[in-house]
């Protein structure tokens, strides 16, 4: 007794969570605190309020992998204290790394001999990766025009208004300027001809996107190489072009292996695929991959001499964990080609399900694509008069759990107002259905809403004392005036940025 | 349904796309057996009367080439022995079952053939494998990397308490850049970065957001403030209408890689404060002479990667003040407290290094050092609003809030921020004190005893990050290349590096003091030292002795028909040197 007295506070560490003091004390937000507290509570207090975060599982809105399997979770959780930066003391971990780039590199078409190791790193996820292999490009054209004698400070690189925020990013950080293809009503991807129009000498590479963001479709790589192989040829530049496959890369080569895009097109010099993405990894993992070792300036390499081997590096990040990279190697080994297909066929019935769904409701257009990465995209029809309704319906289905995005498309479209579903994996047939009963339900309320207001009365009336014994209490209307009942929808408007 | 099979993904399951419930009528009612047919018999009768949908093709190669001791192929089976799988779900999984009569069902992993098929190196494995097999296959290869717990080169954590295992495996599949679904996560890096920005000494009042964002390290860190620096320098140069093409910074030789990244990638010049022998880090004088009109900002280290010293801040703000209204520059600092940010608050609250001096326009430190987390976590913190520079930021609308952010990554996994608050939380600064002064403790008990040796002067500092570097007195016989190979026996992972330019004959070894890192294993540590040490003397002797008595061919002499005899002698020397080759190169090394 004596000891528990003198340590009161080793007791509340010890009391059940919600009988402890933690549950009353305001939670350090702006400073650490003072006094520890047990680990116990620590856990309760922090999980609790992740409770309010939306549920990945539910979130629609993106295309980063969800759900693995648990026994991927348990080699994620042994490799978390590992630092995949510390090649010298985790070599395993360095090859598996390895073996992933050279499957990706086979995998995209990459000209490799058998036994020969790919050029091609993993990053944290396709930003670090656009930005190295933009970084690669921007140096190769400064060596070329050094080399010519010819001015190399203006650089720019062409790309369609559909990227992601991550080619404006580096274009920024980087001090390259960005020219972007506008997009035109129907064609929301870039149109090759428009972009090889705006290629001139000082561009360093023309980035196609393979599954916009926006619709899923791919863009044309093959009409690009050809028309930009032309124009090389006539002009004598050597422009060339960056594939940006981060959703697309995992699903062409399984759904459209005869869809030329990848290294079998000669221009195509470097492309950046998202192992988070439909390589069903957990977020943190993507990978870029070269043509070869002559596309990789060398002075951008930094070289780590490990277990006698030299293992070159080119990386923004540095100490990072391992797992990730294991859960990848772990995800093609068990999957194989074969999983893999089945996966995306599977991905794209459940789209297909959705879209036919959708369609039946005959209130939306679909914007997106048949082929492509397996998301639908719609809009309402007649939709261009009154964007707000698409806004109106992803906040209603909020409230059943379901986090489906709706923002503007990019600048000549900013009239459109789109929502977007991406399938993944995990979401499945039942869930898909159960999703278009609710779109169904959120539909109906805003048609109500829509209505206008229920017409309100307030009526103002008197009360009096009944005159004469079989009469009863009089009443008198005083006041009649009609009270408008607005219903406040608050709207999540302009997210033009951030779709990943 | 019928449970998942040990072929298939439960997402890769060709059964998936079925309604649930199956409106598919069944092909016979469901609890009817037909016990006339034998077992494999009434599965093929099923699949030709009925033909399964088209299903995805499944483990076809499997099947070829590995004959499956299923039940049709065993006749003296007793028929009425229960199949696995009751016959209603069986028109579904038909096409699924292939891929475990591959292997008897209830063999153990070693018993199939996973364990003696080549692993893909190259190509991507045409079939799908059970998912036991790929868990074990790729366990039992990792074995072989080293334990990072022994791990002792590098600073950053291993070990974690097991509810933030959980939270962290709760928060894996969030993505941390999806602010507008997980406002939380948002919330609590925005917490953090409050918390880090007042133990720093931001000037900011209370209840005020400080500005600063999470990275994935250091690395990121820095260059994002480096990025600043540039754009604000710049910004200043085109006002003046000064020519503002070469930018350079100033930092000590003794600084990681990822200045010289920054430097490299972001078209700065690198300009390194040369170290000189027992003087490791910068020199506030010789750095502040450095300074010209094209620096960008001087970084000083808080925590030497090499010695754990920490660098004069103040000496370096107070010159740099004085030369900064000399000559009319506005050079800033950089503060790279990456490895001794969570320790001199803690252990040397009076030290000014931080927001307190004026010069200091911002600092990074990682969350994955001494910040008690596992790696993937850094921070930057700016001093205000006004030290970066808004056209670098994006902003990102989030529930009707603005979010600006200003990342060179983009999606990651939440986790290790989460884990991160719960460090802050969990142990407040009252814990953070006394895990580094238990740090401190056993860095001290572990040179005192590397001291007692007599074999090894010491080169860090008491005061600092709790690491100890030694290097050898006598270096004639053995260097420390040789106790750093020797040590990897015993299982110990303790780098040997040479230092930087004009301190480059210098070898020493550093062992990293973190908190996982007890009394106990500090001296099972030194004792396998004193061990190896011995061994190397003694072998060392031995090695004198046989010098002219054997001769060895070696593998280099071999390639051009030649061969060259040397002694053991002369090999392990040029072992040794080859070793110390190796490790100059290493530039980017311990982190």
């Amino acid at each position: 007794m004596v000891l528990t007295h003198v340590q009161s506070d080793e007791a509340a560490a010890s009391a059940a969570v919600f009988a402890s003091r933690y549950v009353q004390e305001p939670v350090p937000s702006y400073e650490l605190g003072e006094k520890s507290i047990s680990k116990d509570a620590a856990y309760q207090i922090i999980h609790d309020e992740l409770l309010l975060d939306g549920s990945p599982r539910l979130n629609l809105a993106s295309f980063v992998t969800t759900w693995m399997e648990p026994e991927c979770d348990r080699l994620i959780l042994e490799g978390m204290n590992k630092n995949y930066a510390d090649m010298d003391e985790y070599p395993v971990t360095t090859e598996l790394q390895n073996r992933c780039v050279n499957i990706i590199a086979r995998l995209f078409n990459a000209p490799l001999g058998t036994g020969e190791t790919a050029v091609g790193v993993g990053t944290v996820g396709s930003s670090e990766a656009i930005m190295l292999a933009g970084l690669a490009f921007k140096r190769r054209w400064q060596n070329r025009r050094k080399a010519e004698g010819k001015p190399h400070d203006k650089p720019n690189i062409v790309t369609g208004a559909n990227v992601q925020v991550c080619w404006e990013k580096f274009a920024r950080y980087f001090e390259v300027e960005l020219k972007e293809v506008k997009l035109s009503q129907g064609c929301y991807v870039m149109d090759p001809d428009k972009a090889v129009e705006m290629v001139d000498e000082n561009t360093i590479c023309v980035a196609a996107i393979l599954g916009s963001t926006l619709t899923g479709e791919f863009e044309d790589v093959k009409r690009l190489n050809d028309l930009l192989a032309a124009k090389n040829k006539r002009t004598r530049w050597d422009t060339p072009i960056h594939v940006d496959a981060a959703s697309g890369g995992f699903i062409a080569p399984f759904l459209y292996p005869e869809l030329e895009w990848d290294f079998r097109l000669p221009l195509v010099k470097s492309i950046n695929v998202s192992g988070h993405k439909y390589g069903l990894v957990y977020p943190g993992v993507g990978w870029v991959v070269w043509r070869n070792k002559e596309d990789l300036p060398d002075e951008l390499i930094f070289h780590i001499n490990y277990l006698g081997a030299d293992q070159p590096t080119f990386t923004l990040n540095f100490s990072k964990g391992s797992s990730q990279i294991i859960a990848q190697y772990y995800q093609f080994l068990r999957l194989g080609f074969e999983g893999y297909k089945n996966v995306m066929e599977n991905c794209m019935e459940s789209a297909r399900t959705l879209r036919e769904g959708l369609q039946r409701m005959g209130r939306f257009d679909i914007i997106s694509k048949d082929d492509g990465v397996p998301l639908v995209a719609f809009m309402f029809r007649g939709g261009t008069r009154d964007g707000s309704l698409a806004f109106k319906l992803s906040a209603n289905l909020r409230r059943f759990g379901w986090i489906v995005p709706a923002y503007t498309m990019p600048a000549n479209l900013e009239h459109m107002t789109v929502l977007r579903v991406v399938v993944r994996e995990d979401f499945g047939r039942p869930l898909a259905e159960r999703f278009l009963s609710h779109v169904r339900m959120a539909l109906s309320e805003l048609d109500l809403a829509a209505k206008g207001p229920v017409p309100k009365m307030r009526l103002t009336i008197e009360l009096g004392p009944a005159r004469s014994a079989d009469e009863e209490a009089s009443v008198r209307v005083v006041k009649r005036e009609a009270v408008s009942g607005h219903r406040s929808v608050s709207l999540v408007t302009g997210k033009t940025k951030g779709v990943c | 349904m019928s449970p998942p099979t040990d072929g298939s993904d439960v997402y890769a399951a060709a059964s998936k796309n079925q309604n649930v419930p199956s409106p598919r009528p069944a092909p016979f009612p469901s609890h009817i057996h037909l016990p006339g047919l034998r077992p494999g018999l009434d599965r093929e009768h099923a699949a030709t009367t009925h033909p399964s949908p088209p299903h995805r093709t499944t483990f076809p190669r499997a099947r070829g080439r590995f004959p499956s001791p299923r039940a049709a192929d065993l006749p003296s089976l007793s028929p009425c022995k229960p199949r696995p799988r009751p016959p209603a779900t069986m028109v579904l999984t038909v096409a699924a079952t292939a891929a475990d009569t591959a292997e008897p069902l209830n063999s153990t992993f070693f018993a199939t053939r996973y364990v003696r098929d080549q692993l893909p190196r190259y190509r991507m494995p045409e079939n799908s494998i059970p998912k036991e097999a790929a868990y074990q296959i790729i366990s039992d290869e990792l074995m072989l990397d080293g334990n990072p717990r022994l791990n002792l080169a590098s600073f950053v954590t291993t070990w974690m308490e097991p509810e933030v295992g959980k939270l962290i495996m709760d928060s894996v599949n969030k993505n941390y850049v999806d602010m507008d679904e997980y406002p939380v996560t948002t919330e609590l890096q925005n917490r953090c970065v409050n918390m880090i920005a007042h133990l720093f000494n931001a000037p900011i009042k209370e209840e005020e957001t400080a500005i600063g964002v999470a990275t994935v390290g250091s690395s990121e860190a820095i260059m994002l403030a480096g990025l600043a620096f540039k754009r604000k320098w710049a910004n200043k140069r085109k006002e003046e209408g000064k020519p503002y093409d070469k930018p350079n910074i100033v930092t000590g030789a003794n600084v990681q890689v990822c200045w010289e990244k920054f430097a490299r990638y972001f078209e700065v010049e690198l300009k390194e404060v040369k170290l000189t022998e027992g003087y490791y880090v910068m020199d506030p004088l010789k750095a502040v002479e450095m300074v010209d009109e094209n620096t960008i900002c001087v970084a000083a280290i808080l925590g030497s990667t090499l010695t754990g010293e920490y660098e004069d801040v103040k000496l370096l703000n107070d010159l740099l003040v004085e030369k900064n209204k000399k000559t009319g520059f506005n050079v800033p600092i950089h503060v790279d407290a990456a490895s001794g940010g969570f320790i001199a608050p803690f252990l040397h609250p009076e030290l000014e290094w931080d927001f307190r001096l004026p010069l200091v326009k911002s600092i990074n430190v990682s969350g994955h050092k001494y910040g008690l987390v596992y790696p993937g976590v850094g921070w930057v913190i700016w001093r205000s609003k006004d030290d970066l520079p808004e056209e670098l930021i994006f902003h990102i609308n989030y529930l009707g809030t603005d979010q600006p952010t200003f990342t060179l990554n983009f999606s990651k996994g939440a986790s290790q921020i989460i884990a991160q608050y719960y460090q802050l939380i969990r142990l407040g600064f009252e814990g953070y004190k006394h895990i580094m002064e238990n740090c401190q403790a056993n860095a001290t008990a572990l040179r005192e005893g590397l001291e007692a040796t007599g074999r090894f002067d010491i080169l860090s500092k008491e005061d600092g990050v709790p690491l100890v570097a030694i290097r050898l007195k006598d270096s004639s016989k053995f260097s420390v290349f040789d106790i750093s190979e020797n040590l990897r026996r015993f299982g110990w992972i303790v780098p040997a590096y040479t230092m930087p330019a004009d301190a480059e004959h210098v070898a020493v070894l550093r062992v990293v003091i973190r908190e996982d890192f007890n009394r106990s294993l500090s001296q099972r540590l030194l004792a396998d030292i004193n061990r190896v040490v011995q061994e190397l003397d003694a072998h060392a002797v031995h090695a004198i002795k046989m010098t002219t008595a054997i001769a060895t061919q070696t593998g280099e002499g071999a390639e051009d028909g030649a061969v060259t005899k040397k002694s053991v002698l002369d090999i392990e020397k040029e072992f040794a040197e080859a070793c110390k080759d190796l490790v100059k190169n290493k530039k980017t090394g311990p982190c």
